[in-house]
């Protein structure tokens, strides 16, 4: 086992050297990424400071040298938690994600929560109920759910709110907090913004948990050690939820894991723009366009790295759960 | 003498499904007495597994018992001299309390499937204790009233179920119980999860087992294995066996008495001697044919009775067994439903051989 997470945890730092590589070139690439664009008009300028200027990026950036000494460069500050200048900022990257980090990874495990206190309950009812109205309705609702997408239903919802209560949502805080430090009141504030983009990122979720959960209960209620569970004399809950639901429930860990830790880097942006949500996926989607590559890479290099850590959380947790995997 | 512990009276087990109404059971009878050994045999699909369930009153989603019913007579154990209980299973509430400690606690179930039959993630000594927690009880003497003992039942503690758990394993043959009580289901082999199984099912001391084609799954070697063990705890414990099987060779030393069933329905019912020397039904005759040799393997084994059987939908019509049948008689069998007759003293039979038509 200790051997096998060794092997594991070296597969991944491979696989991050790379990615990071790939992504660092392919956001170099272009022509007219920030940097360019910005010496470009620097130079036209041209007087003293702003070529003064020019220099000092130059020098900082090593924009001299060779692509695999700038990557070099980049990735080993990374290691030291240096991320690198946010051009369009002119602020460290470190500073720009730590401010949404934090709101990203409230509104990601408020979300997960939700995904999972919902969809197992209704997912077990529909199983146990199968063909039932209320199946019925919950995998009409849930193909549903799966084929609304979150921005879609963000617009809805924002729309409904402004055009029938006159309301206004979007954002995580009142205006009055927005910029406040932290107190008792904020937190109160945030909660009471946080439901409506966490309930509306966990619709796909929920319905997608709750199919699942139902096609792998449903399965497993047919195995002859249900059966054998209800001739010992279990109450049919005992049955459903000890035996039944403990079995089914072991592959669903592996998707919390490796579907929710990258979430918590970049949740849908869409849906986080839409509803102007000051969390790290609109940044990253702003750092592609306007091809701000430290900010861009370091949030990748981020997602694929809960991606890896996810999975291997998962794989654990499966071995912890299920004697078949963590025995063989 | 013969004391019965459960009657099955006519009873008639429905399907209704997007096709039809399967009648999966249709009119079967017979007694299973204290401490003795009925064998239920039958191609399968013939409705053995679904009449066990009736008794059980586990009947799969959308079975029910349409008629007929099933008389259990309930003895109580803790005290034995109580008079006796009649309960009609098919009246329970089948999540009710009663059937629930009759399940496992007075009737106990082993599977065709042991490989898949335990819940892979608890250990044996889990699943065992499990049962007990269900169905055992401690008796403690908690006072004297002139010369008798009151007496009250608790719950067996953790370290006695452990306990009883590896006496259970060590009883069925399952080697270093004291280790294979912590083993998972996955860790151990075909014939040691039966085992577990058998253990399961007797470690709550219930007056009946039905054992639904118990070494079926299993290979010939350890299917003997399995039989002699089942032989032997009969012996040490008084307890009604109903060991269903579609191999008559099987139950031939396992039971005193023998059921037969084609397309649900009872076909024969004599003594074990008797169906095996005297069988009157065609039908018993084939199967009788088609008891293995040595060395042959389990699913061969009913290959040589001619014809497929008939699609529940669209049974033949007169006795089911006509199309298949080497005594066809035309224009009776195919016309006339046999009856279910008393040819001679305790030997049931329905066919029109034995009838006047
Ligand atoms: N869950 C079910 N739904 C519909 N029909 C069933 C179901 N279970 C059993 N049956 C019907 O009952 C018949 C007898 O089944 P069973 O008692 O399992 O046969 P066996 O004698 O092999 O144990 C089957 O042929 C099938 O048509
Ligand atoms: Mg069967």
């Amino acid at each position: 086992m200790l051997s096998y997470i060794a092997r594991r945890i070296l597969y991944m730092l491979i696989m991050i050297i790379l990615v990071s590589f790939v992504s660092f070139l392919i956001i170099e690439l272009p022509p007219g990424d920030y940097l360019t664009i910005k010496l470009q008009q620097l130079q036209s300028v041209g007087d003293r400071s702003a070529l003064l200027r020019v220099d000092e990026y130059r020098a900082r950036y090593k924009l001299d040298q060779p692509v695999l000494v700038r990557y070099w460069n980049w990735i080993t500050n990374f290691v030291k938690g240096d991320f690198g200048e946010a051009f369009e900022f002119e602020r460290p990257v470190r500073e720009i994600i730590g401010q949404r980090a934090l709101m990203s990874v409230i509104l990601a495990l408020s979300s997960i929560t939700i995904v999972w206190l919902l969809a197992i309950p209704i997912g077990v009812y529909s199983a146990t109920h199968q063909y039932s109205l209320g199946d019925q309705i919950v995998t009409t609702l849930s193909f549903l759910g799966l084929g609304m997408p979150g921005f879609l239903l963000a617009l809805l919802v924002l729309f409904f709110a402004m055009m029938v209560l006159k309301v206004e949502v979007g954002g995580l805080f009142s205006r009055e907090f927005q910029d406040a430090p932290w107190s008792f009141a904020k937190v109160i504030d945030l909660l009471k913004h946080i439901w409506i983009p966490a309930l509306i990122s966990s619709v796909t979720g929920t319905a997608g948990l709750v199919r699942i959960m139902r096609g792998n209960l449903l399965e497993t209620l047919g195995q002859p050690f249900v059966e054998a569970a209800r001739a010992r004399g279990l109450k049919n809950s005992v049955v459903t939820w000890k035996h039944a639901v403990r079995v089914a429930i072991n592959p669903l860990i592996v998707i919390l894991t490796s579907e929710a830790l990258p979430s918590i880097v970049a949740g849908d942006a869409l849906v986080a723009t839409v509803l102007n949500l000051p969390t790290v996926g609109p940044l990253f989607v702003s750092a592609l366009t306007s091809q701000d590559m430290f900010l861009a890479g370091t949030i990748l290099v981020f997602i694929v790295l809960m991606t890896m850590v996810g999975s291997l959380v998962g794989d654990l947790m499966l071995a912890a759960l299920d004697p078949r995997i963590r025995l063989d | 003498m013969a004391e019965p512990l459960l009657e099955i009276k006519d009873v008639h087990v429905e399907f209704e499904v997007r096709d039809g109404i399967v009648h999966a059971v249709d009119g079967v009878s017979y007694t299973v007495n204290r401490g003795e050994t009925i064998g239920i045999i039958g191609e399968s699909g013939c409705g053995k597994s679904v009449t066990a369930k009736a008794a059980m009153q586990m009947l799969p989603k959308p079975g029910k018992v349409s008629q007929g019913e099933i008389i259990y007579h309930r003895r109580s154990k803790f005290d034995p001299s109580k008079p006796q209980e009649v309960v009609n299973i098919t009246q329970l509430d089948p999540d009710g309390e009663l059937i629930r400690h009759i399940r496992g606690g007075e009737f106990a179930m082993i599977f065709q499937e042991p490989m898949s039959s335990l819940t892979p993630v608890y250990t044996t000594g889990t699943l065992i204790g499990e049962a007990l927690a269900l169905h055992r009880w401690v008796p403690v003497t908690v006072g004297e009233q002139m010369s008798n003992k009151i007496m009250q039942y608790r719950h067996v503690t953790k370290e006695e179920s452990r306990e009883i758990a590896i006496e259970m394993l060590q009883k069925v043959g399952i080697p270093k119980p004291h280790e294979r009580v912590d083993a998972y289901p996955h860790q151990l082999s075909g014939g040691q999860r039966q085992r577990v199984m058998i253990a399961i099912a007797l470690s709550c001391e219930p007056f009946m087992l039905i054992a639904d084609e118990p070494t079926t799954a299993l290979d010939v070697s350890i299917e003997a294995q399995i039989l002699d063990l089942m032989r032997e705890l009969q012996q040490s414990v008084e307890m009604s066996i109903m060991f269903i099987t579609h191999n008559l060779g099987v139950v031939a030393e396992m039971a005193k008495e023998i059921v037969v069933m084609y397309m649900g329905k009872q076909v024969e019912k004599a003594d074990t001697v008797k169906v095996f020397y005297e069988p009157k039904h065609p039908y018993t005759r084939a199967l009788l044919q088609s008891i293995p040799k040595v060395g042959r393997r389990t699913s061969e084994r009913l290959a040589s009775i001619k014809g497929m059987v008939p699609d529940p939908f669209h049974l033949p019509s007169g006795c089911v067994f006509h199309p298949r049948c080497p005594s066809f008689m035309p224009g009776k069998c195919d016309v006339i439903k046999p009856k279910y007759i008393e040819v001679e003293p305790d030997h049931w039979v329905r066919c029109l051989l034995y009838e006047d038509v």
